[in-house]
């Protein structure tokens, strides 16, 4: 046979197979990298889209005086010491009554055979709206009030009826009375802003759980770690960058820097705990101390980002202000630094938001738990006092037993991701607006 | 005097020392600042500067040092020695609980120094939420009050100290401020310092992580043997006492897991490189990196969360009891270690691709001429001159995978377990650190001081895998350069 550069031979056309081949790989590793990150968020939005979603039950519950004020006076003192074990019956046989009047037929007689329908914590509800405004007693009002969490869990698809089987905390029946309730418009999912301004809830009581205060304790330690980690890391970077001499010490802390900034952050919460709780005292479970351990933490990276942006200014502009007779500070600080400053910004947000997303060290200073319950009254009580943060909350709905709290803990995620793009958005804005080619 | 009322003050005075240097250098100017050395404003700074940062430093001293004095002087009014750490934090709450309730205004500060030790004064805090654990005993009242005595009369001292010092600098630089004087150096000098101070911040956070993981290291070695430690083969701790704590079965699964992660994010991250670095066009590369990037930037708690409830039950399905047998929970080094392979991707592909765009073009046009194709060019030439650089990468990934916690803790399981099957549960060293540190445990307790001999292990292991990798890609890099 004939050779020609124009009919390829036995080998060319393997080594060409061979170069198509390798390609191929490259592509597939791309596509199985993005596809991992496609699953994960579609994951993470498929399971989490629910906690924004509640159950609410639209009950007309009569008050009735003769439970909840005795002496008859509407005396704000007397009625408050009615507990909220004397609201829960009056909401159950308000329930009944809604039934009987829409005529749905049930084998359920009792009114405290709707318990499992309704939350523990709507007979607070309705007890913080008698206490606020006296005068709805002897009325009947009707409440929006939170099904318990197995209602809800139905209504989502958490709870089917083979698993209600083998469930104490409801029964078949009251399935079926939840389907009648539904189809007269009773039982109905609404959007559930409490999740994301809510406070976080006991174990038995997911359905009232949220991320709000825990996103205050976020909130609380960002401004720490803003306002310790930008100055301390631009001040070092500026010393490191502009002044430091080539001598054993300034070597040593570059060689510190770039090997903090690949420390386990599990490591940085041991300093935490050993340095700021048992050695200063400061309190534990305080977002304080977060802050603090995460300033440290996103130091290096601070630092390591900020380097870069003084160094990219040209030493032109720093020669031109020393020719015209400015002193080196004055050099660094009238010129330099204002140049570099919206790369250094851009690397402070990023370093913020990984700090954001930190959980680790968290654990061991002892931000997880049953913290996060109560909104901080006052900036130094949003500090000092135990609270959470949203990584760390999300960690403790995922260890709780009750399936229904994986909703939130989905949920949870979808909000702390949305967080941080918005934080990442404003970085890759800002780069830019303001970036700025020599 | 308080706190508050001192600083309000230091800043007042700094704003005064500020407008009198300025206008003691202008007026020995005779007005004209073209005759000063300095720029006005340097002359100001000066004063202000030499007026508060001795104070400042000194206020900071004081307090530091005022509770411990205090406590020792507060504790020889005690008389049992046994408990005297206990009974020295209640006289601090008590002490501090008063003056909170004095503050408020539910007690008079005639009233408070009255006060008689019975239920009354425990309602009282209880009151201003300060609660106590038990009744006031008289012995403790009678600290605690002597201890507020002090506490005031240290607080009165501290600002009259404080505002002396200021006064005295202030002076100084007062008497020293001239046309001549040359203000702006010695501004810049200060600037120059707190630069330096700044610096030191991170050297110091790294001798602090040393300090708190040594000290308790050595406090643990000294109630539980070191060979059992490094050599034991057994985790099972008991707060009970009669522990054992051999760290080898959570180093085993911290390696296993480090190692599956590795064995998915290596081969799919180094051909993602490839097909970045050398066959992808500028415009597809801005846009896939970043996207990969996304997978490094996801909080580990989000993938913690991915393996226990998505990729765990999933796996238990296929090689579960209903599937192959092999599995028994949805907790696996398996599990674990595809979740974190996932997230390490990038750090292999982003690293890798800087690298090989770092190889010089001449090599790759070299083996073109030659009649090379653009896969054996790559294999032959571009992976043998980066691969320095690519194992300095995969070091990088193997380190963050060894000191990965929430993956590990969601997704691992909680058994220490020496094992070949990927599919068992088995524990780290990082899981156990949070396990043995959160909850109420006992800090002298062997069980909770072995959390920091785990910590000194994990640090040490990727201080070292850090070190050598950044050696390595160092070395690369000043090849071609």
């Amino acid at each position: 046979m004939k050779k020609s550069l124009l009919v390829p031979d036995a080998r060319t056309r393997r080594r060409n197979a061979a170069e198509k081949r390798f390609r191929a790989y490259g592509a597939v590793a791309i596509a199985i990298g993005l596809s991992f990150l496609v699953v994960l968020l579609t994951t993470i939005i498929i399971n989490g889209r629910g906690a924004f979603q509640q159950t609410y039950l639209s009950v007309p519950v009569y008050l009735d005086p003769a439970k909840l004020d005795k002496t008859g006076a509407r005396n704000p003192d007397d009625i408050a010491k009615v507990s909220t074990f004397g609201y829960a019956p009056l909401i159950q046989t308000a329930l009944l009554a809604q039934l009987r009047s829409l005529s749905i037929a049930t084998p359920l007689e009792g009114a405290a055979d709707m318990k499992a329908l309704i939350s523990p914590s709507a007979a607070a509800e309705v007890r913080d709206a008698v206490i606020a405004d006296t005068t709805l007693i002897g009325q009947t009002v009707t409440f929006k009030l939170l099904a318990s969490s197995r209602v809800d869990g139905y209504l989502k698809g958490r709870v089917t009826r083979d698993g209600v089987a083998r469930d104490k905390n409801i029964d078949a029946v009251h399935l079926d009375l939840v389907d009648a309730l539904r189809a007269a418009n009773v039982v109905a999912k609404r959007f559930n802003l409490a999740f994301i301004t809510g406070s976080d809830a006991s174990e038995s009581r997911p359905e009232q759980a949220g991320m709000g205060v825990a996103m205050l304790g976020s909130l609380a330690m960002m401004a720490v770690v803003l306002v310790l980690s930008l100055p301390i890391g631009v001040a070092a970077s500026i010393y490191l960058e502009e002044f430091a001499p080539k001598n054993r010490w300034t070597d040593l802390i570059e060689v510190n820097i770039s090997n903090l900034a690949a420390v386990p952050s599990i490591v940085f919460g041991i300093l935490g705990l050993a340095a700021f709780i048992q050695f200063a005292h400061l309190p534990q479970s305080a977002p304080l101390v977060g802050g603090l351990v995460l300033t440290l933490m996103t130091l290096p990276t601070i630092i390591i980002s900020t380097r870069a942006s003084l160094k990219s200014v040209p030493p032109s502009i720093r020669d031109a202000a020393l020719g015209v007779g400015a002193s080196k500070m004055q050099a660094v600080f009238h010129h330099v630094l204002p140049l570099a400053m919206p790369g250094i910004l851009t690397g402070t947000i990023i370093g913020i938001a990984q700090a954001l997303g930190e959980t680790a060290p968290l654990l061991l200073i002892g931000m997880v738990g049953y913290v996060a319950t109560n909104y901080p009254d006052g900036v130094s009580s949003a500090f000092l006092d135990p609270n959470s943060a949203m990584p760390a909350q999300i960690f403790e709905w995922a260890k709780r037993a009750d399936p229904a709290y994986y909703e939130r803990a989905w949920g949870g995620i979808i909000i702390l991701l949305v967080v941080l793009l918005s934080v990442n958005l404003i970085a890759i804005l800002l780069r830019r607006r303001f970036e700025r080619r020599w | 005097m308080s706190l508050t009322l001192i600083a309000l003050t230091l800043i007042a005075f700094g704003i005064a020392a500020y407008a009198a240097g300025r206008a003691r250098a202008m007026a020995s100017a005779g007005g004209d600042s073209r005759a000063l050395h300095s720029l006005p404003r340097y002359y100001g700074t000066y004063a202000a500067m030499m007026a508060l940062v001795p104070a400042a430093l000194l206020l900071a001293l004081w307090l530091a040092m005022q509770p411990m004095v205090l406590g020792n002087a507060a504790s020889r009014l005690i008389v049992a020695p046994d408990e005297q750490g206990l009974i020295l934090s209640d006289v601090r709450r008590v002490a501090d609980g008063l003056d909170v309730a004095v503050a408020e205004g539910a007690i008079s500060e005639n009233g408070a120094q009255a006060l008689a030790a019975d239920g009354t004064i425990r309602d009282l805090l209880a009151q201003v939420g300060a609660p106590l654990a038990s009744d006031v005993t008289p012995e403790v009242l009678n600290a605690a009050q002597a201890y507020r005595r002090m506490d005031a009369y240290g607080m009165r001292l501290m600002g009259i100290a404080v505002l002396a010092v200021a006064l005295a600098g202030l002076a100084l630089a007062w008497s020293r401020t001239d046309k001549d004087l040359r203000a702006r150096n010695s501004v810049e000098a200060g600037m120059r310092a707190l630069l330096i101070i700044a610096a030191s911040i991170a050297t110091l956070t790294t001798l602090g992580i040393i300090a708190s993981l040594a000290l308790s290291t050595v406090e643990f070695f000294r109630i539980y043997p070191a060979a059992d430690f490094f050599f034991g083969t057994t985790w099972s701790p008991s707060f009970g006492g009669g522990s054992e704590l051999g760290v080898l079965p959570l180093l085993w699964g911290t390696l296993y897991i480090s190692l599956i992660a590795l064995l998915v994010a290596v081969p799919i991250g180094l051909f993602a490189a490839i097909y970045l670095s050398e066959y992808a066009s500028p415009r597809l590369r801005s846009v896939i990196k970043p996207l990969l990037e996304v997978l490094a930037g996801i909080p580990t708690i989000v993938y913690g969360l991915f393996a226990l409830l998505t990729v765990g039950p999933l796996l238990l399905r296929l090689f579960g009891p209903g599937g192959l047998g092999w599995m028994q929970a949805d907790t696996a080094v398996m599990t674990a270690g595809l979740v974190m392979g996932i997230m390490l991707i990038p750090f292999v592909s982003s690293l890798s691709d800087d690298i090989m765009g770092g190889v010089p073009q001449t090599l790759r046009d070299g083996s073109y001429g030659l009649g090379a194709t653009k896969s054996e060019t790559i294999r032959q030439v571009v992976l043998p001159a980066a691969l320095p650089g690519i194992v300095g990468a995969v070091l990088l990934a193997a380190s963050r995978a060894i000191g990965e916690t929430m993956i590990v803790v969601l997704g691992a399981g909680a058994a220490a377990r020496l094992g070949m099957n990927p599919f068992d549960a088995m524990t780290t060293v990082t899981a156990k650190i949070v396990s043995q540190l959160t909850g109420d445990a006992d800090f002298a307790s062997p069980e909770a001081l072995v959390a920091f001999a785990l910590g000194m292990t994990l640090f040490v292991i990727t201080l070292g895998l850090n070190v050598i990798a950044l050696w390595v890609v160092r070395r690369y890099r000043e090849q071609y350069d």
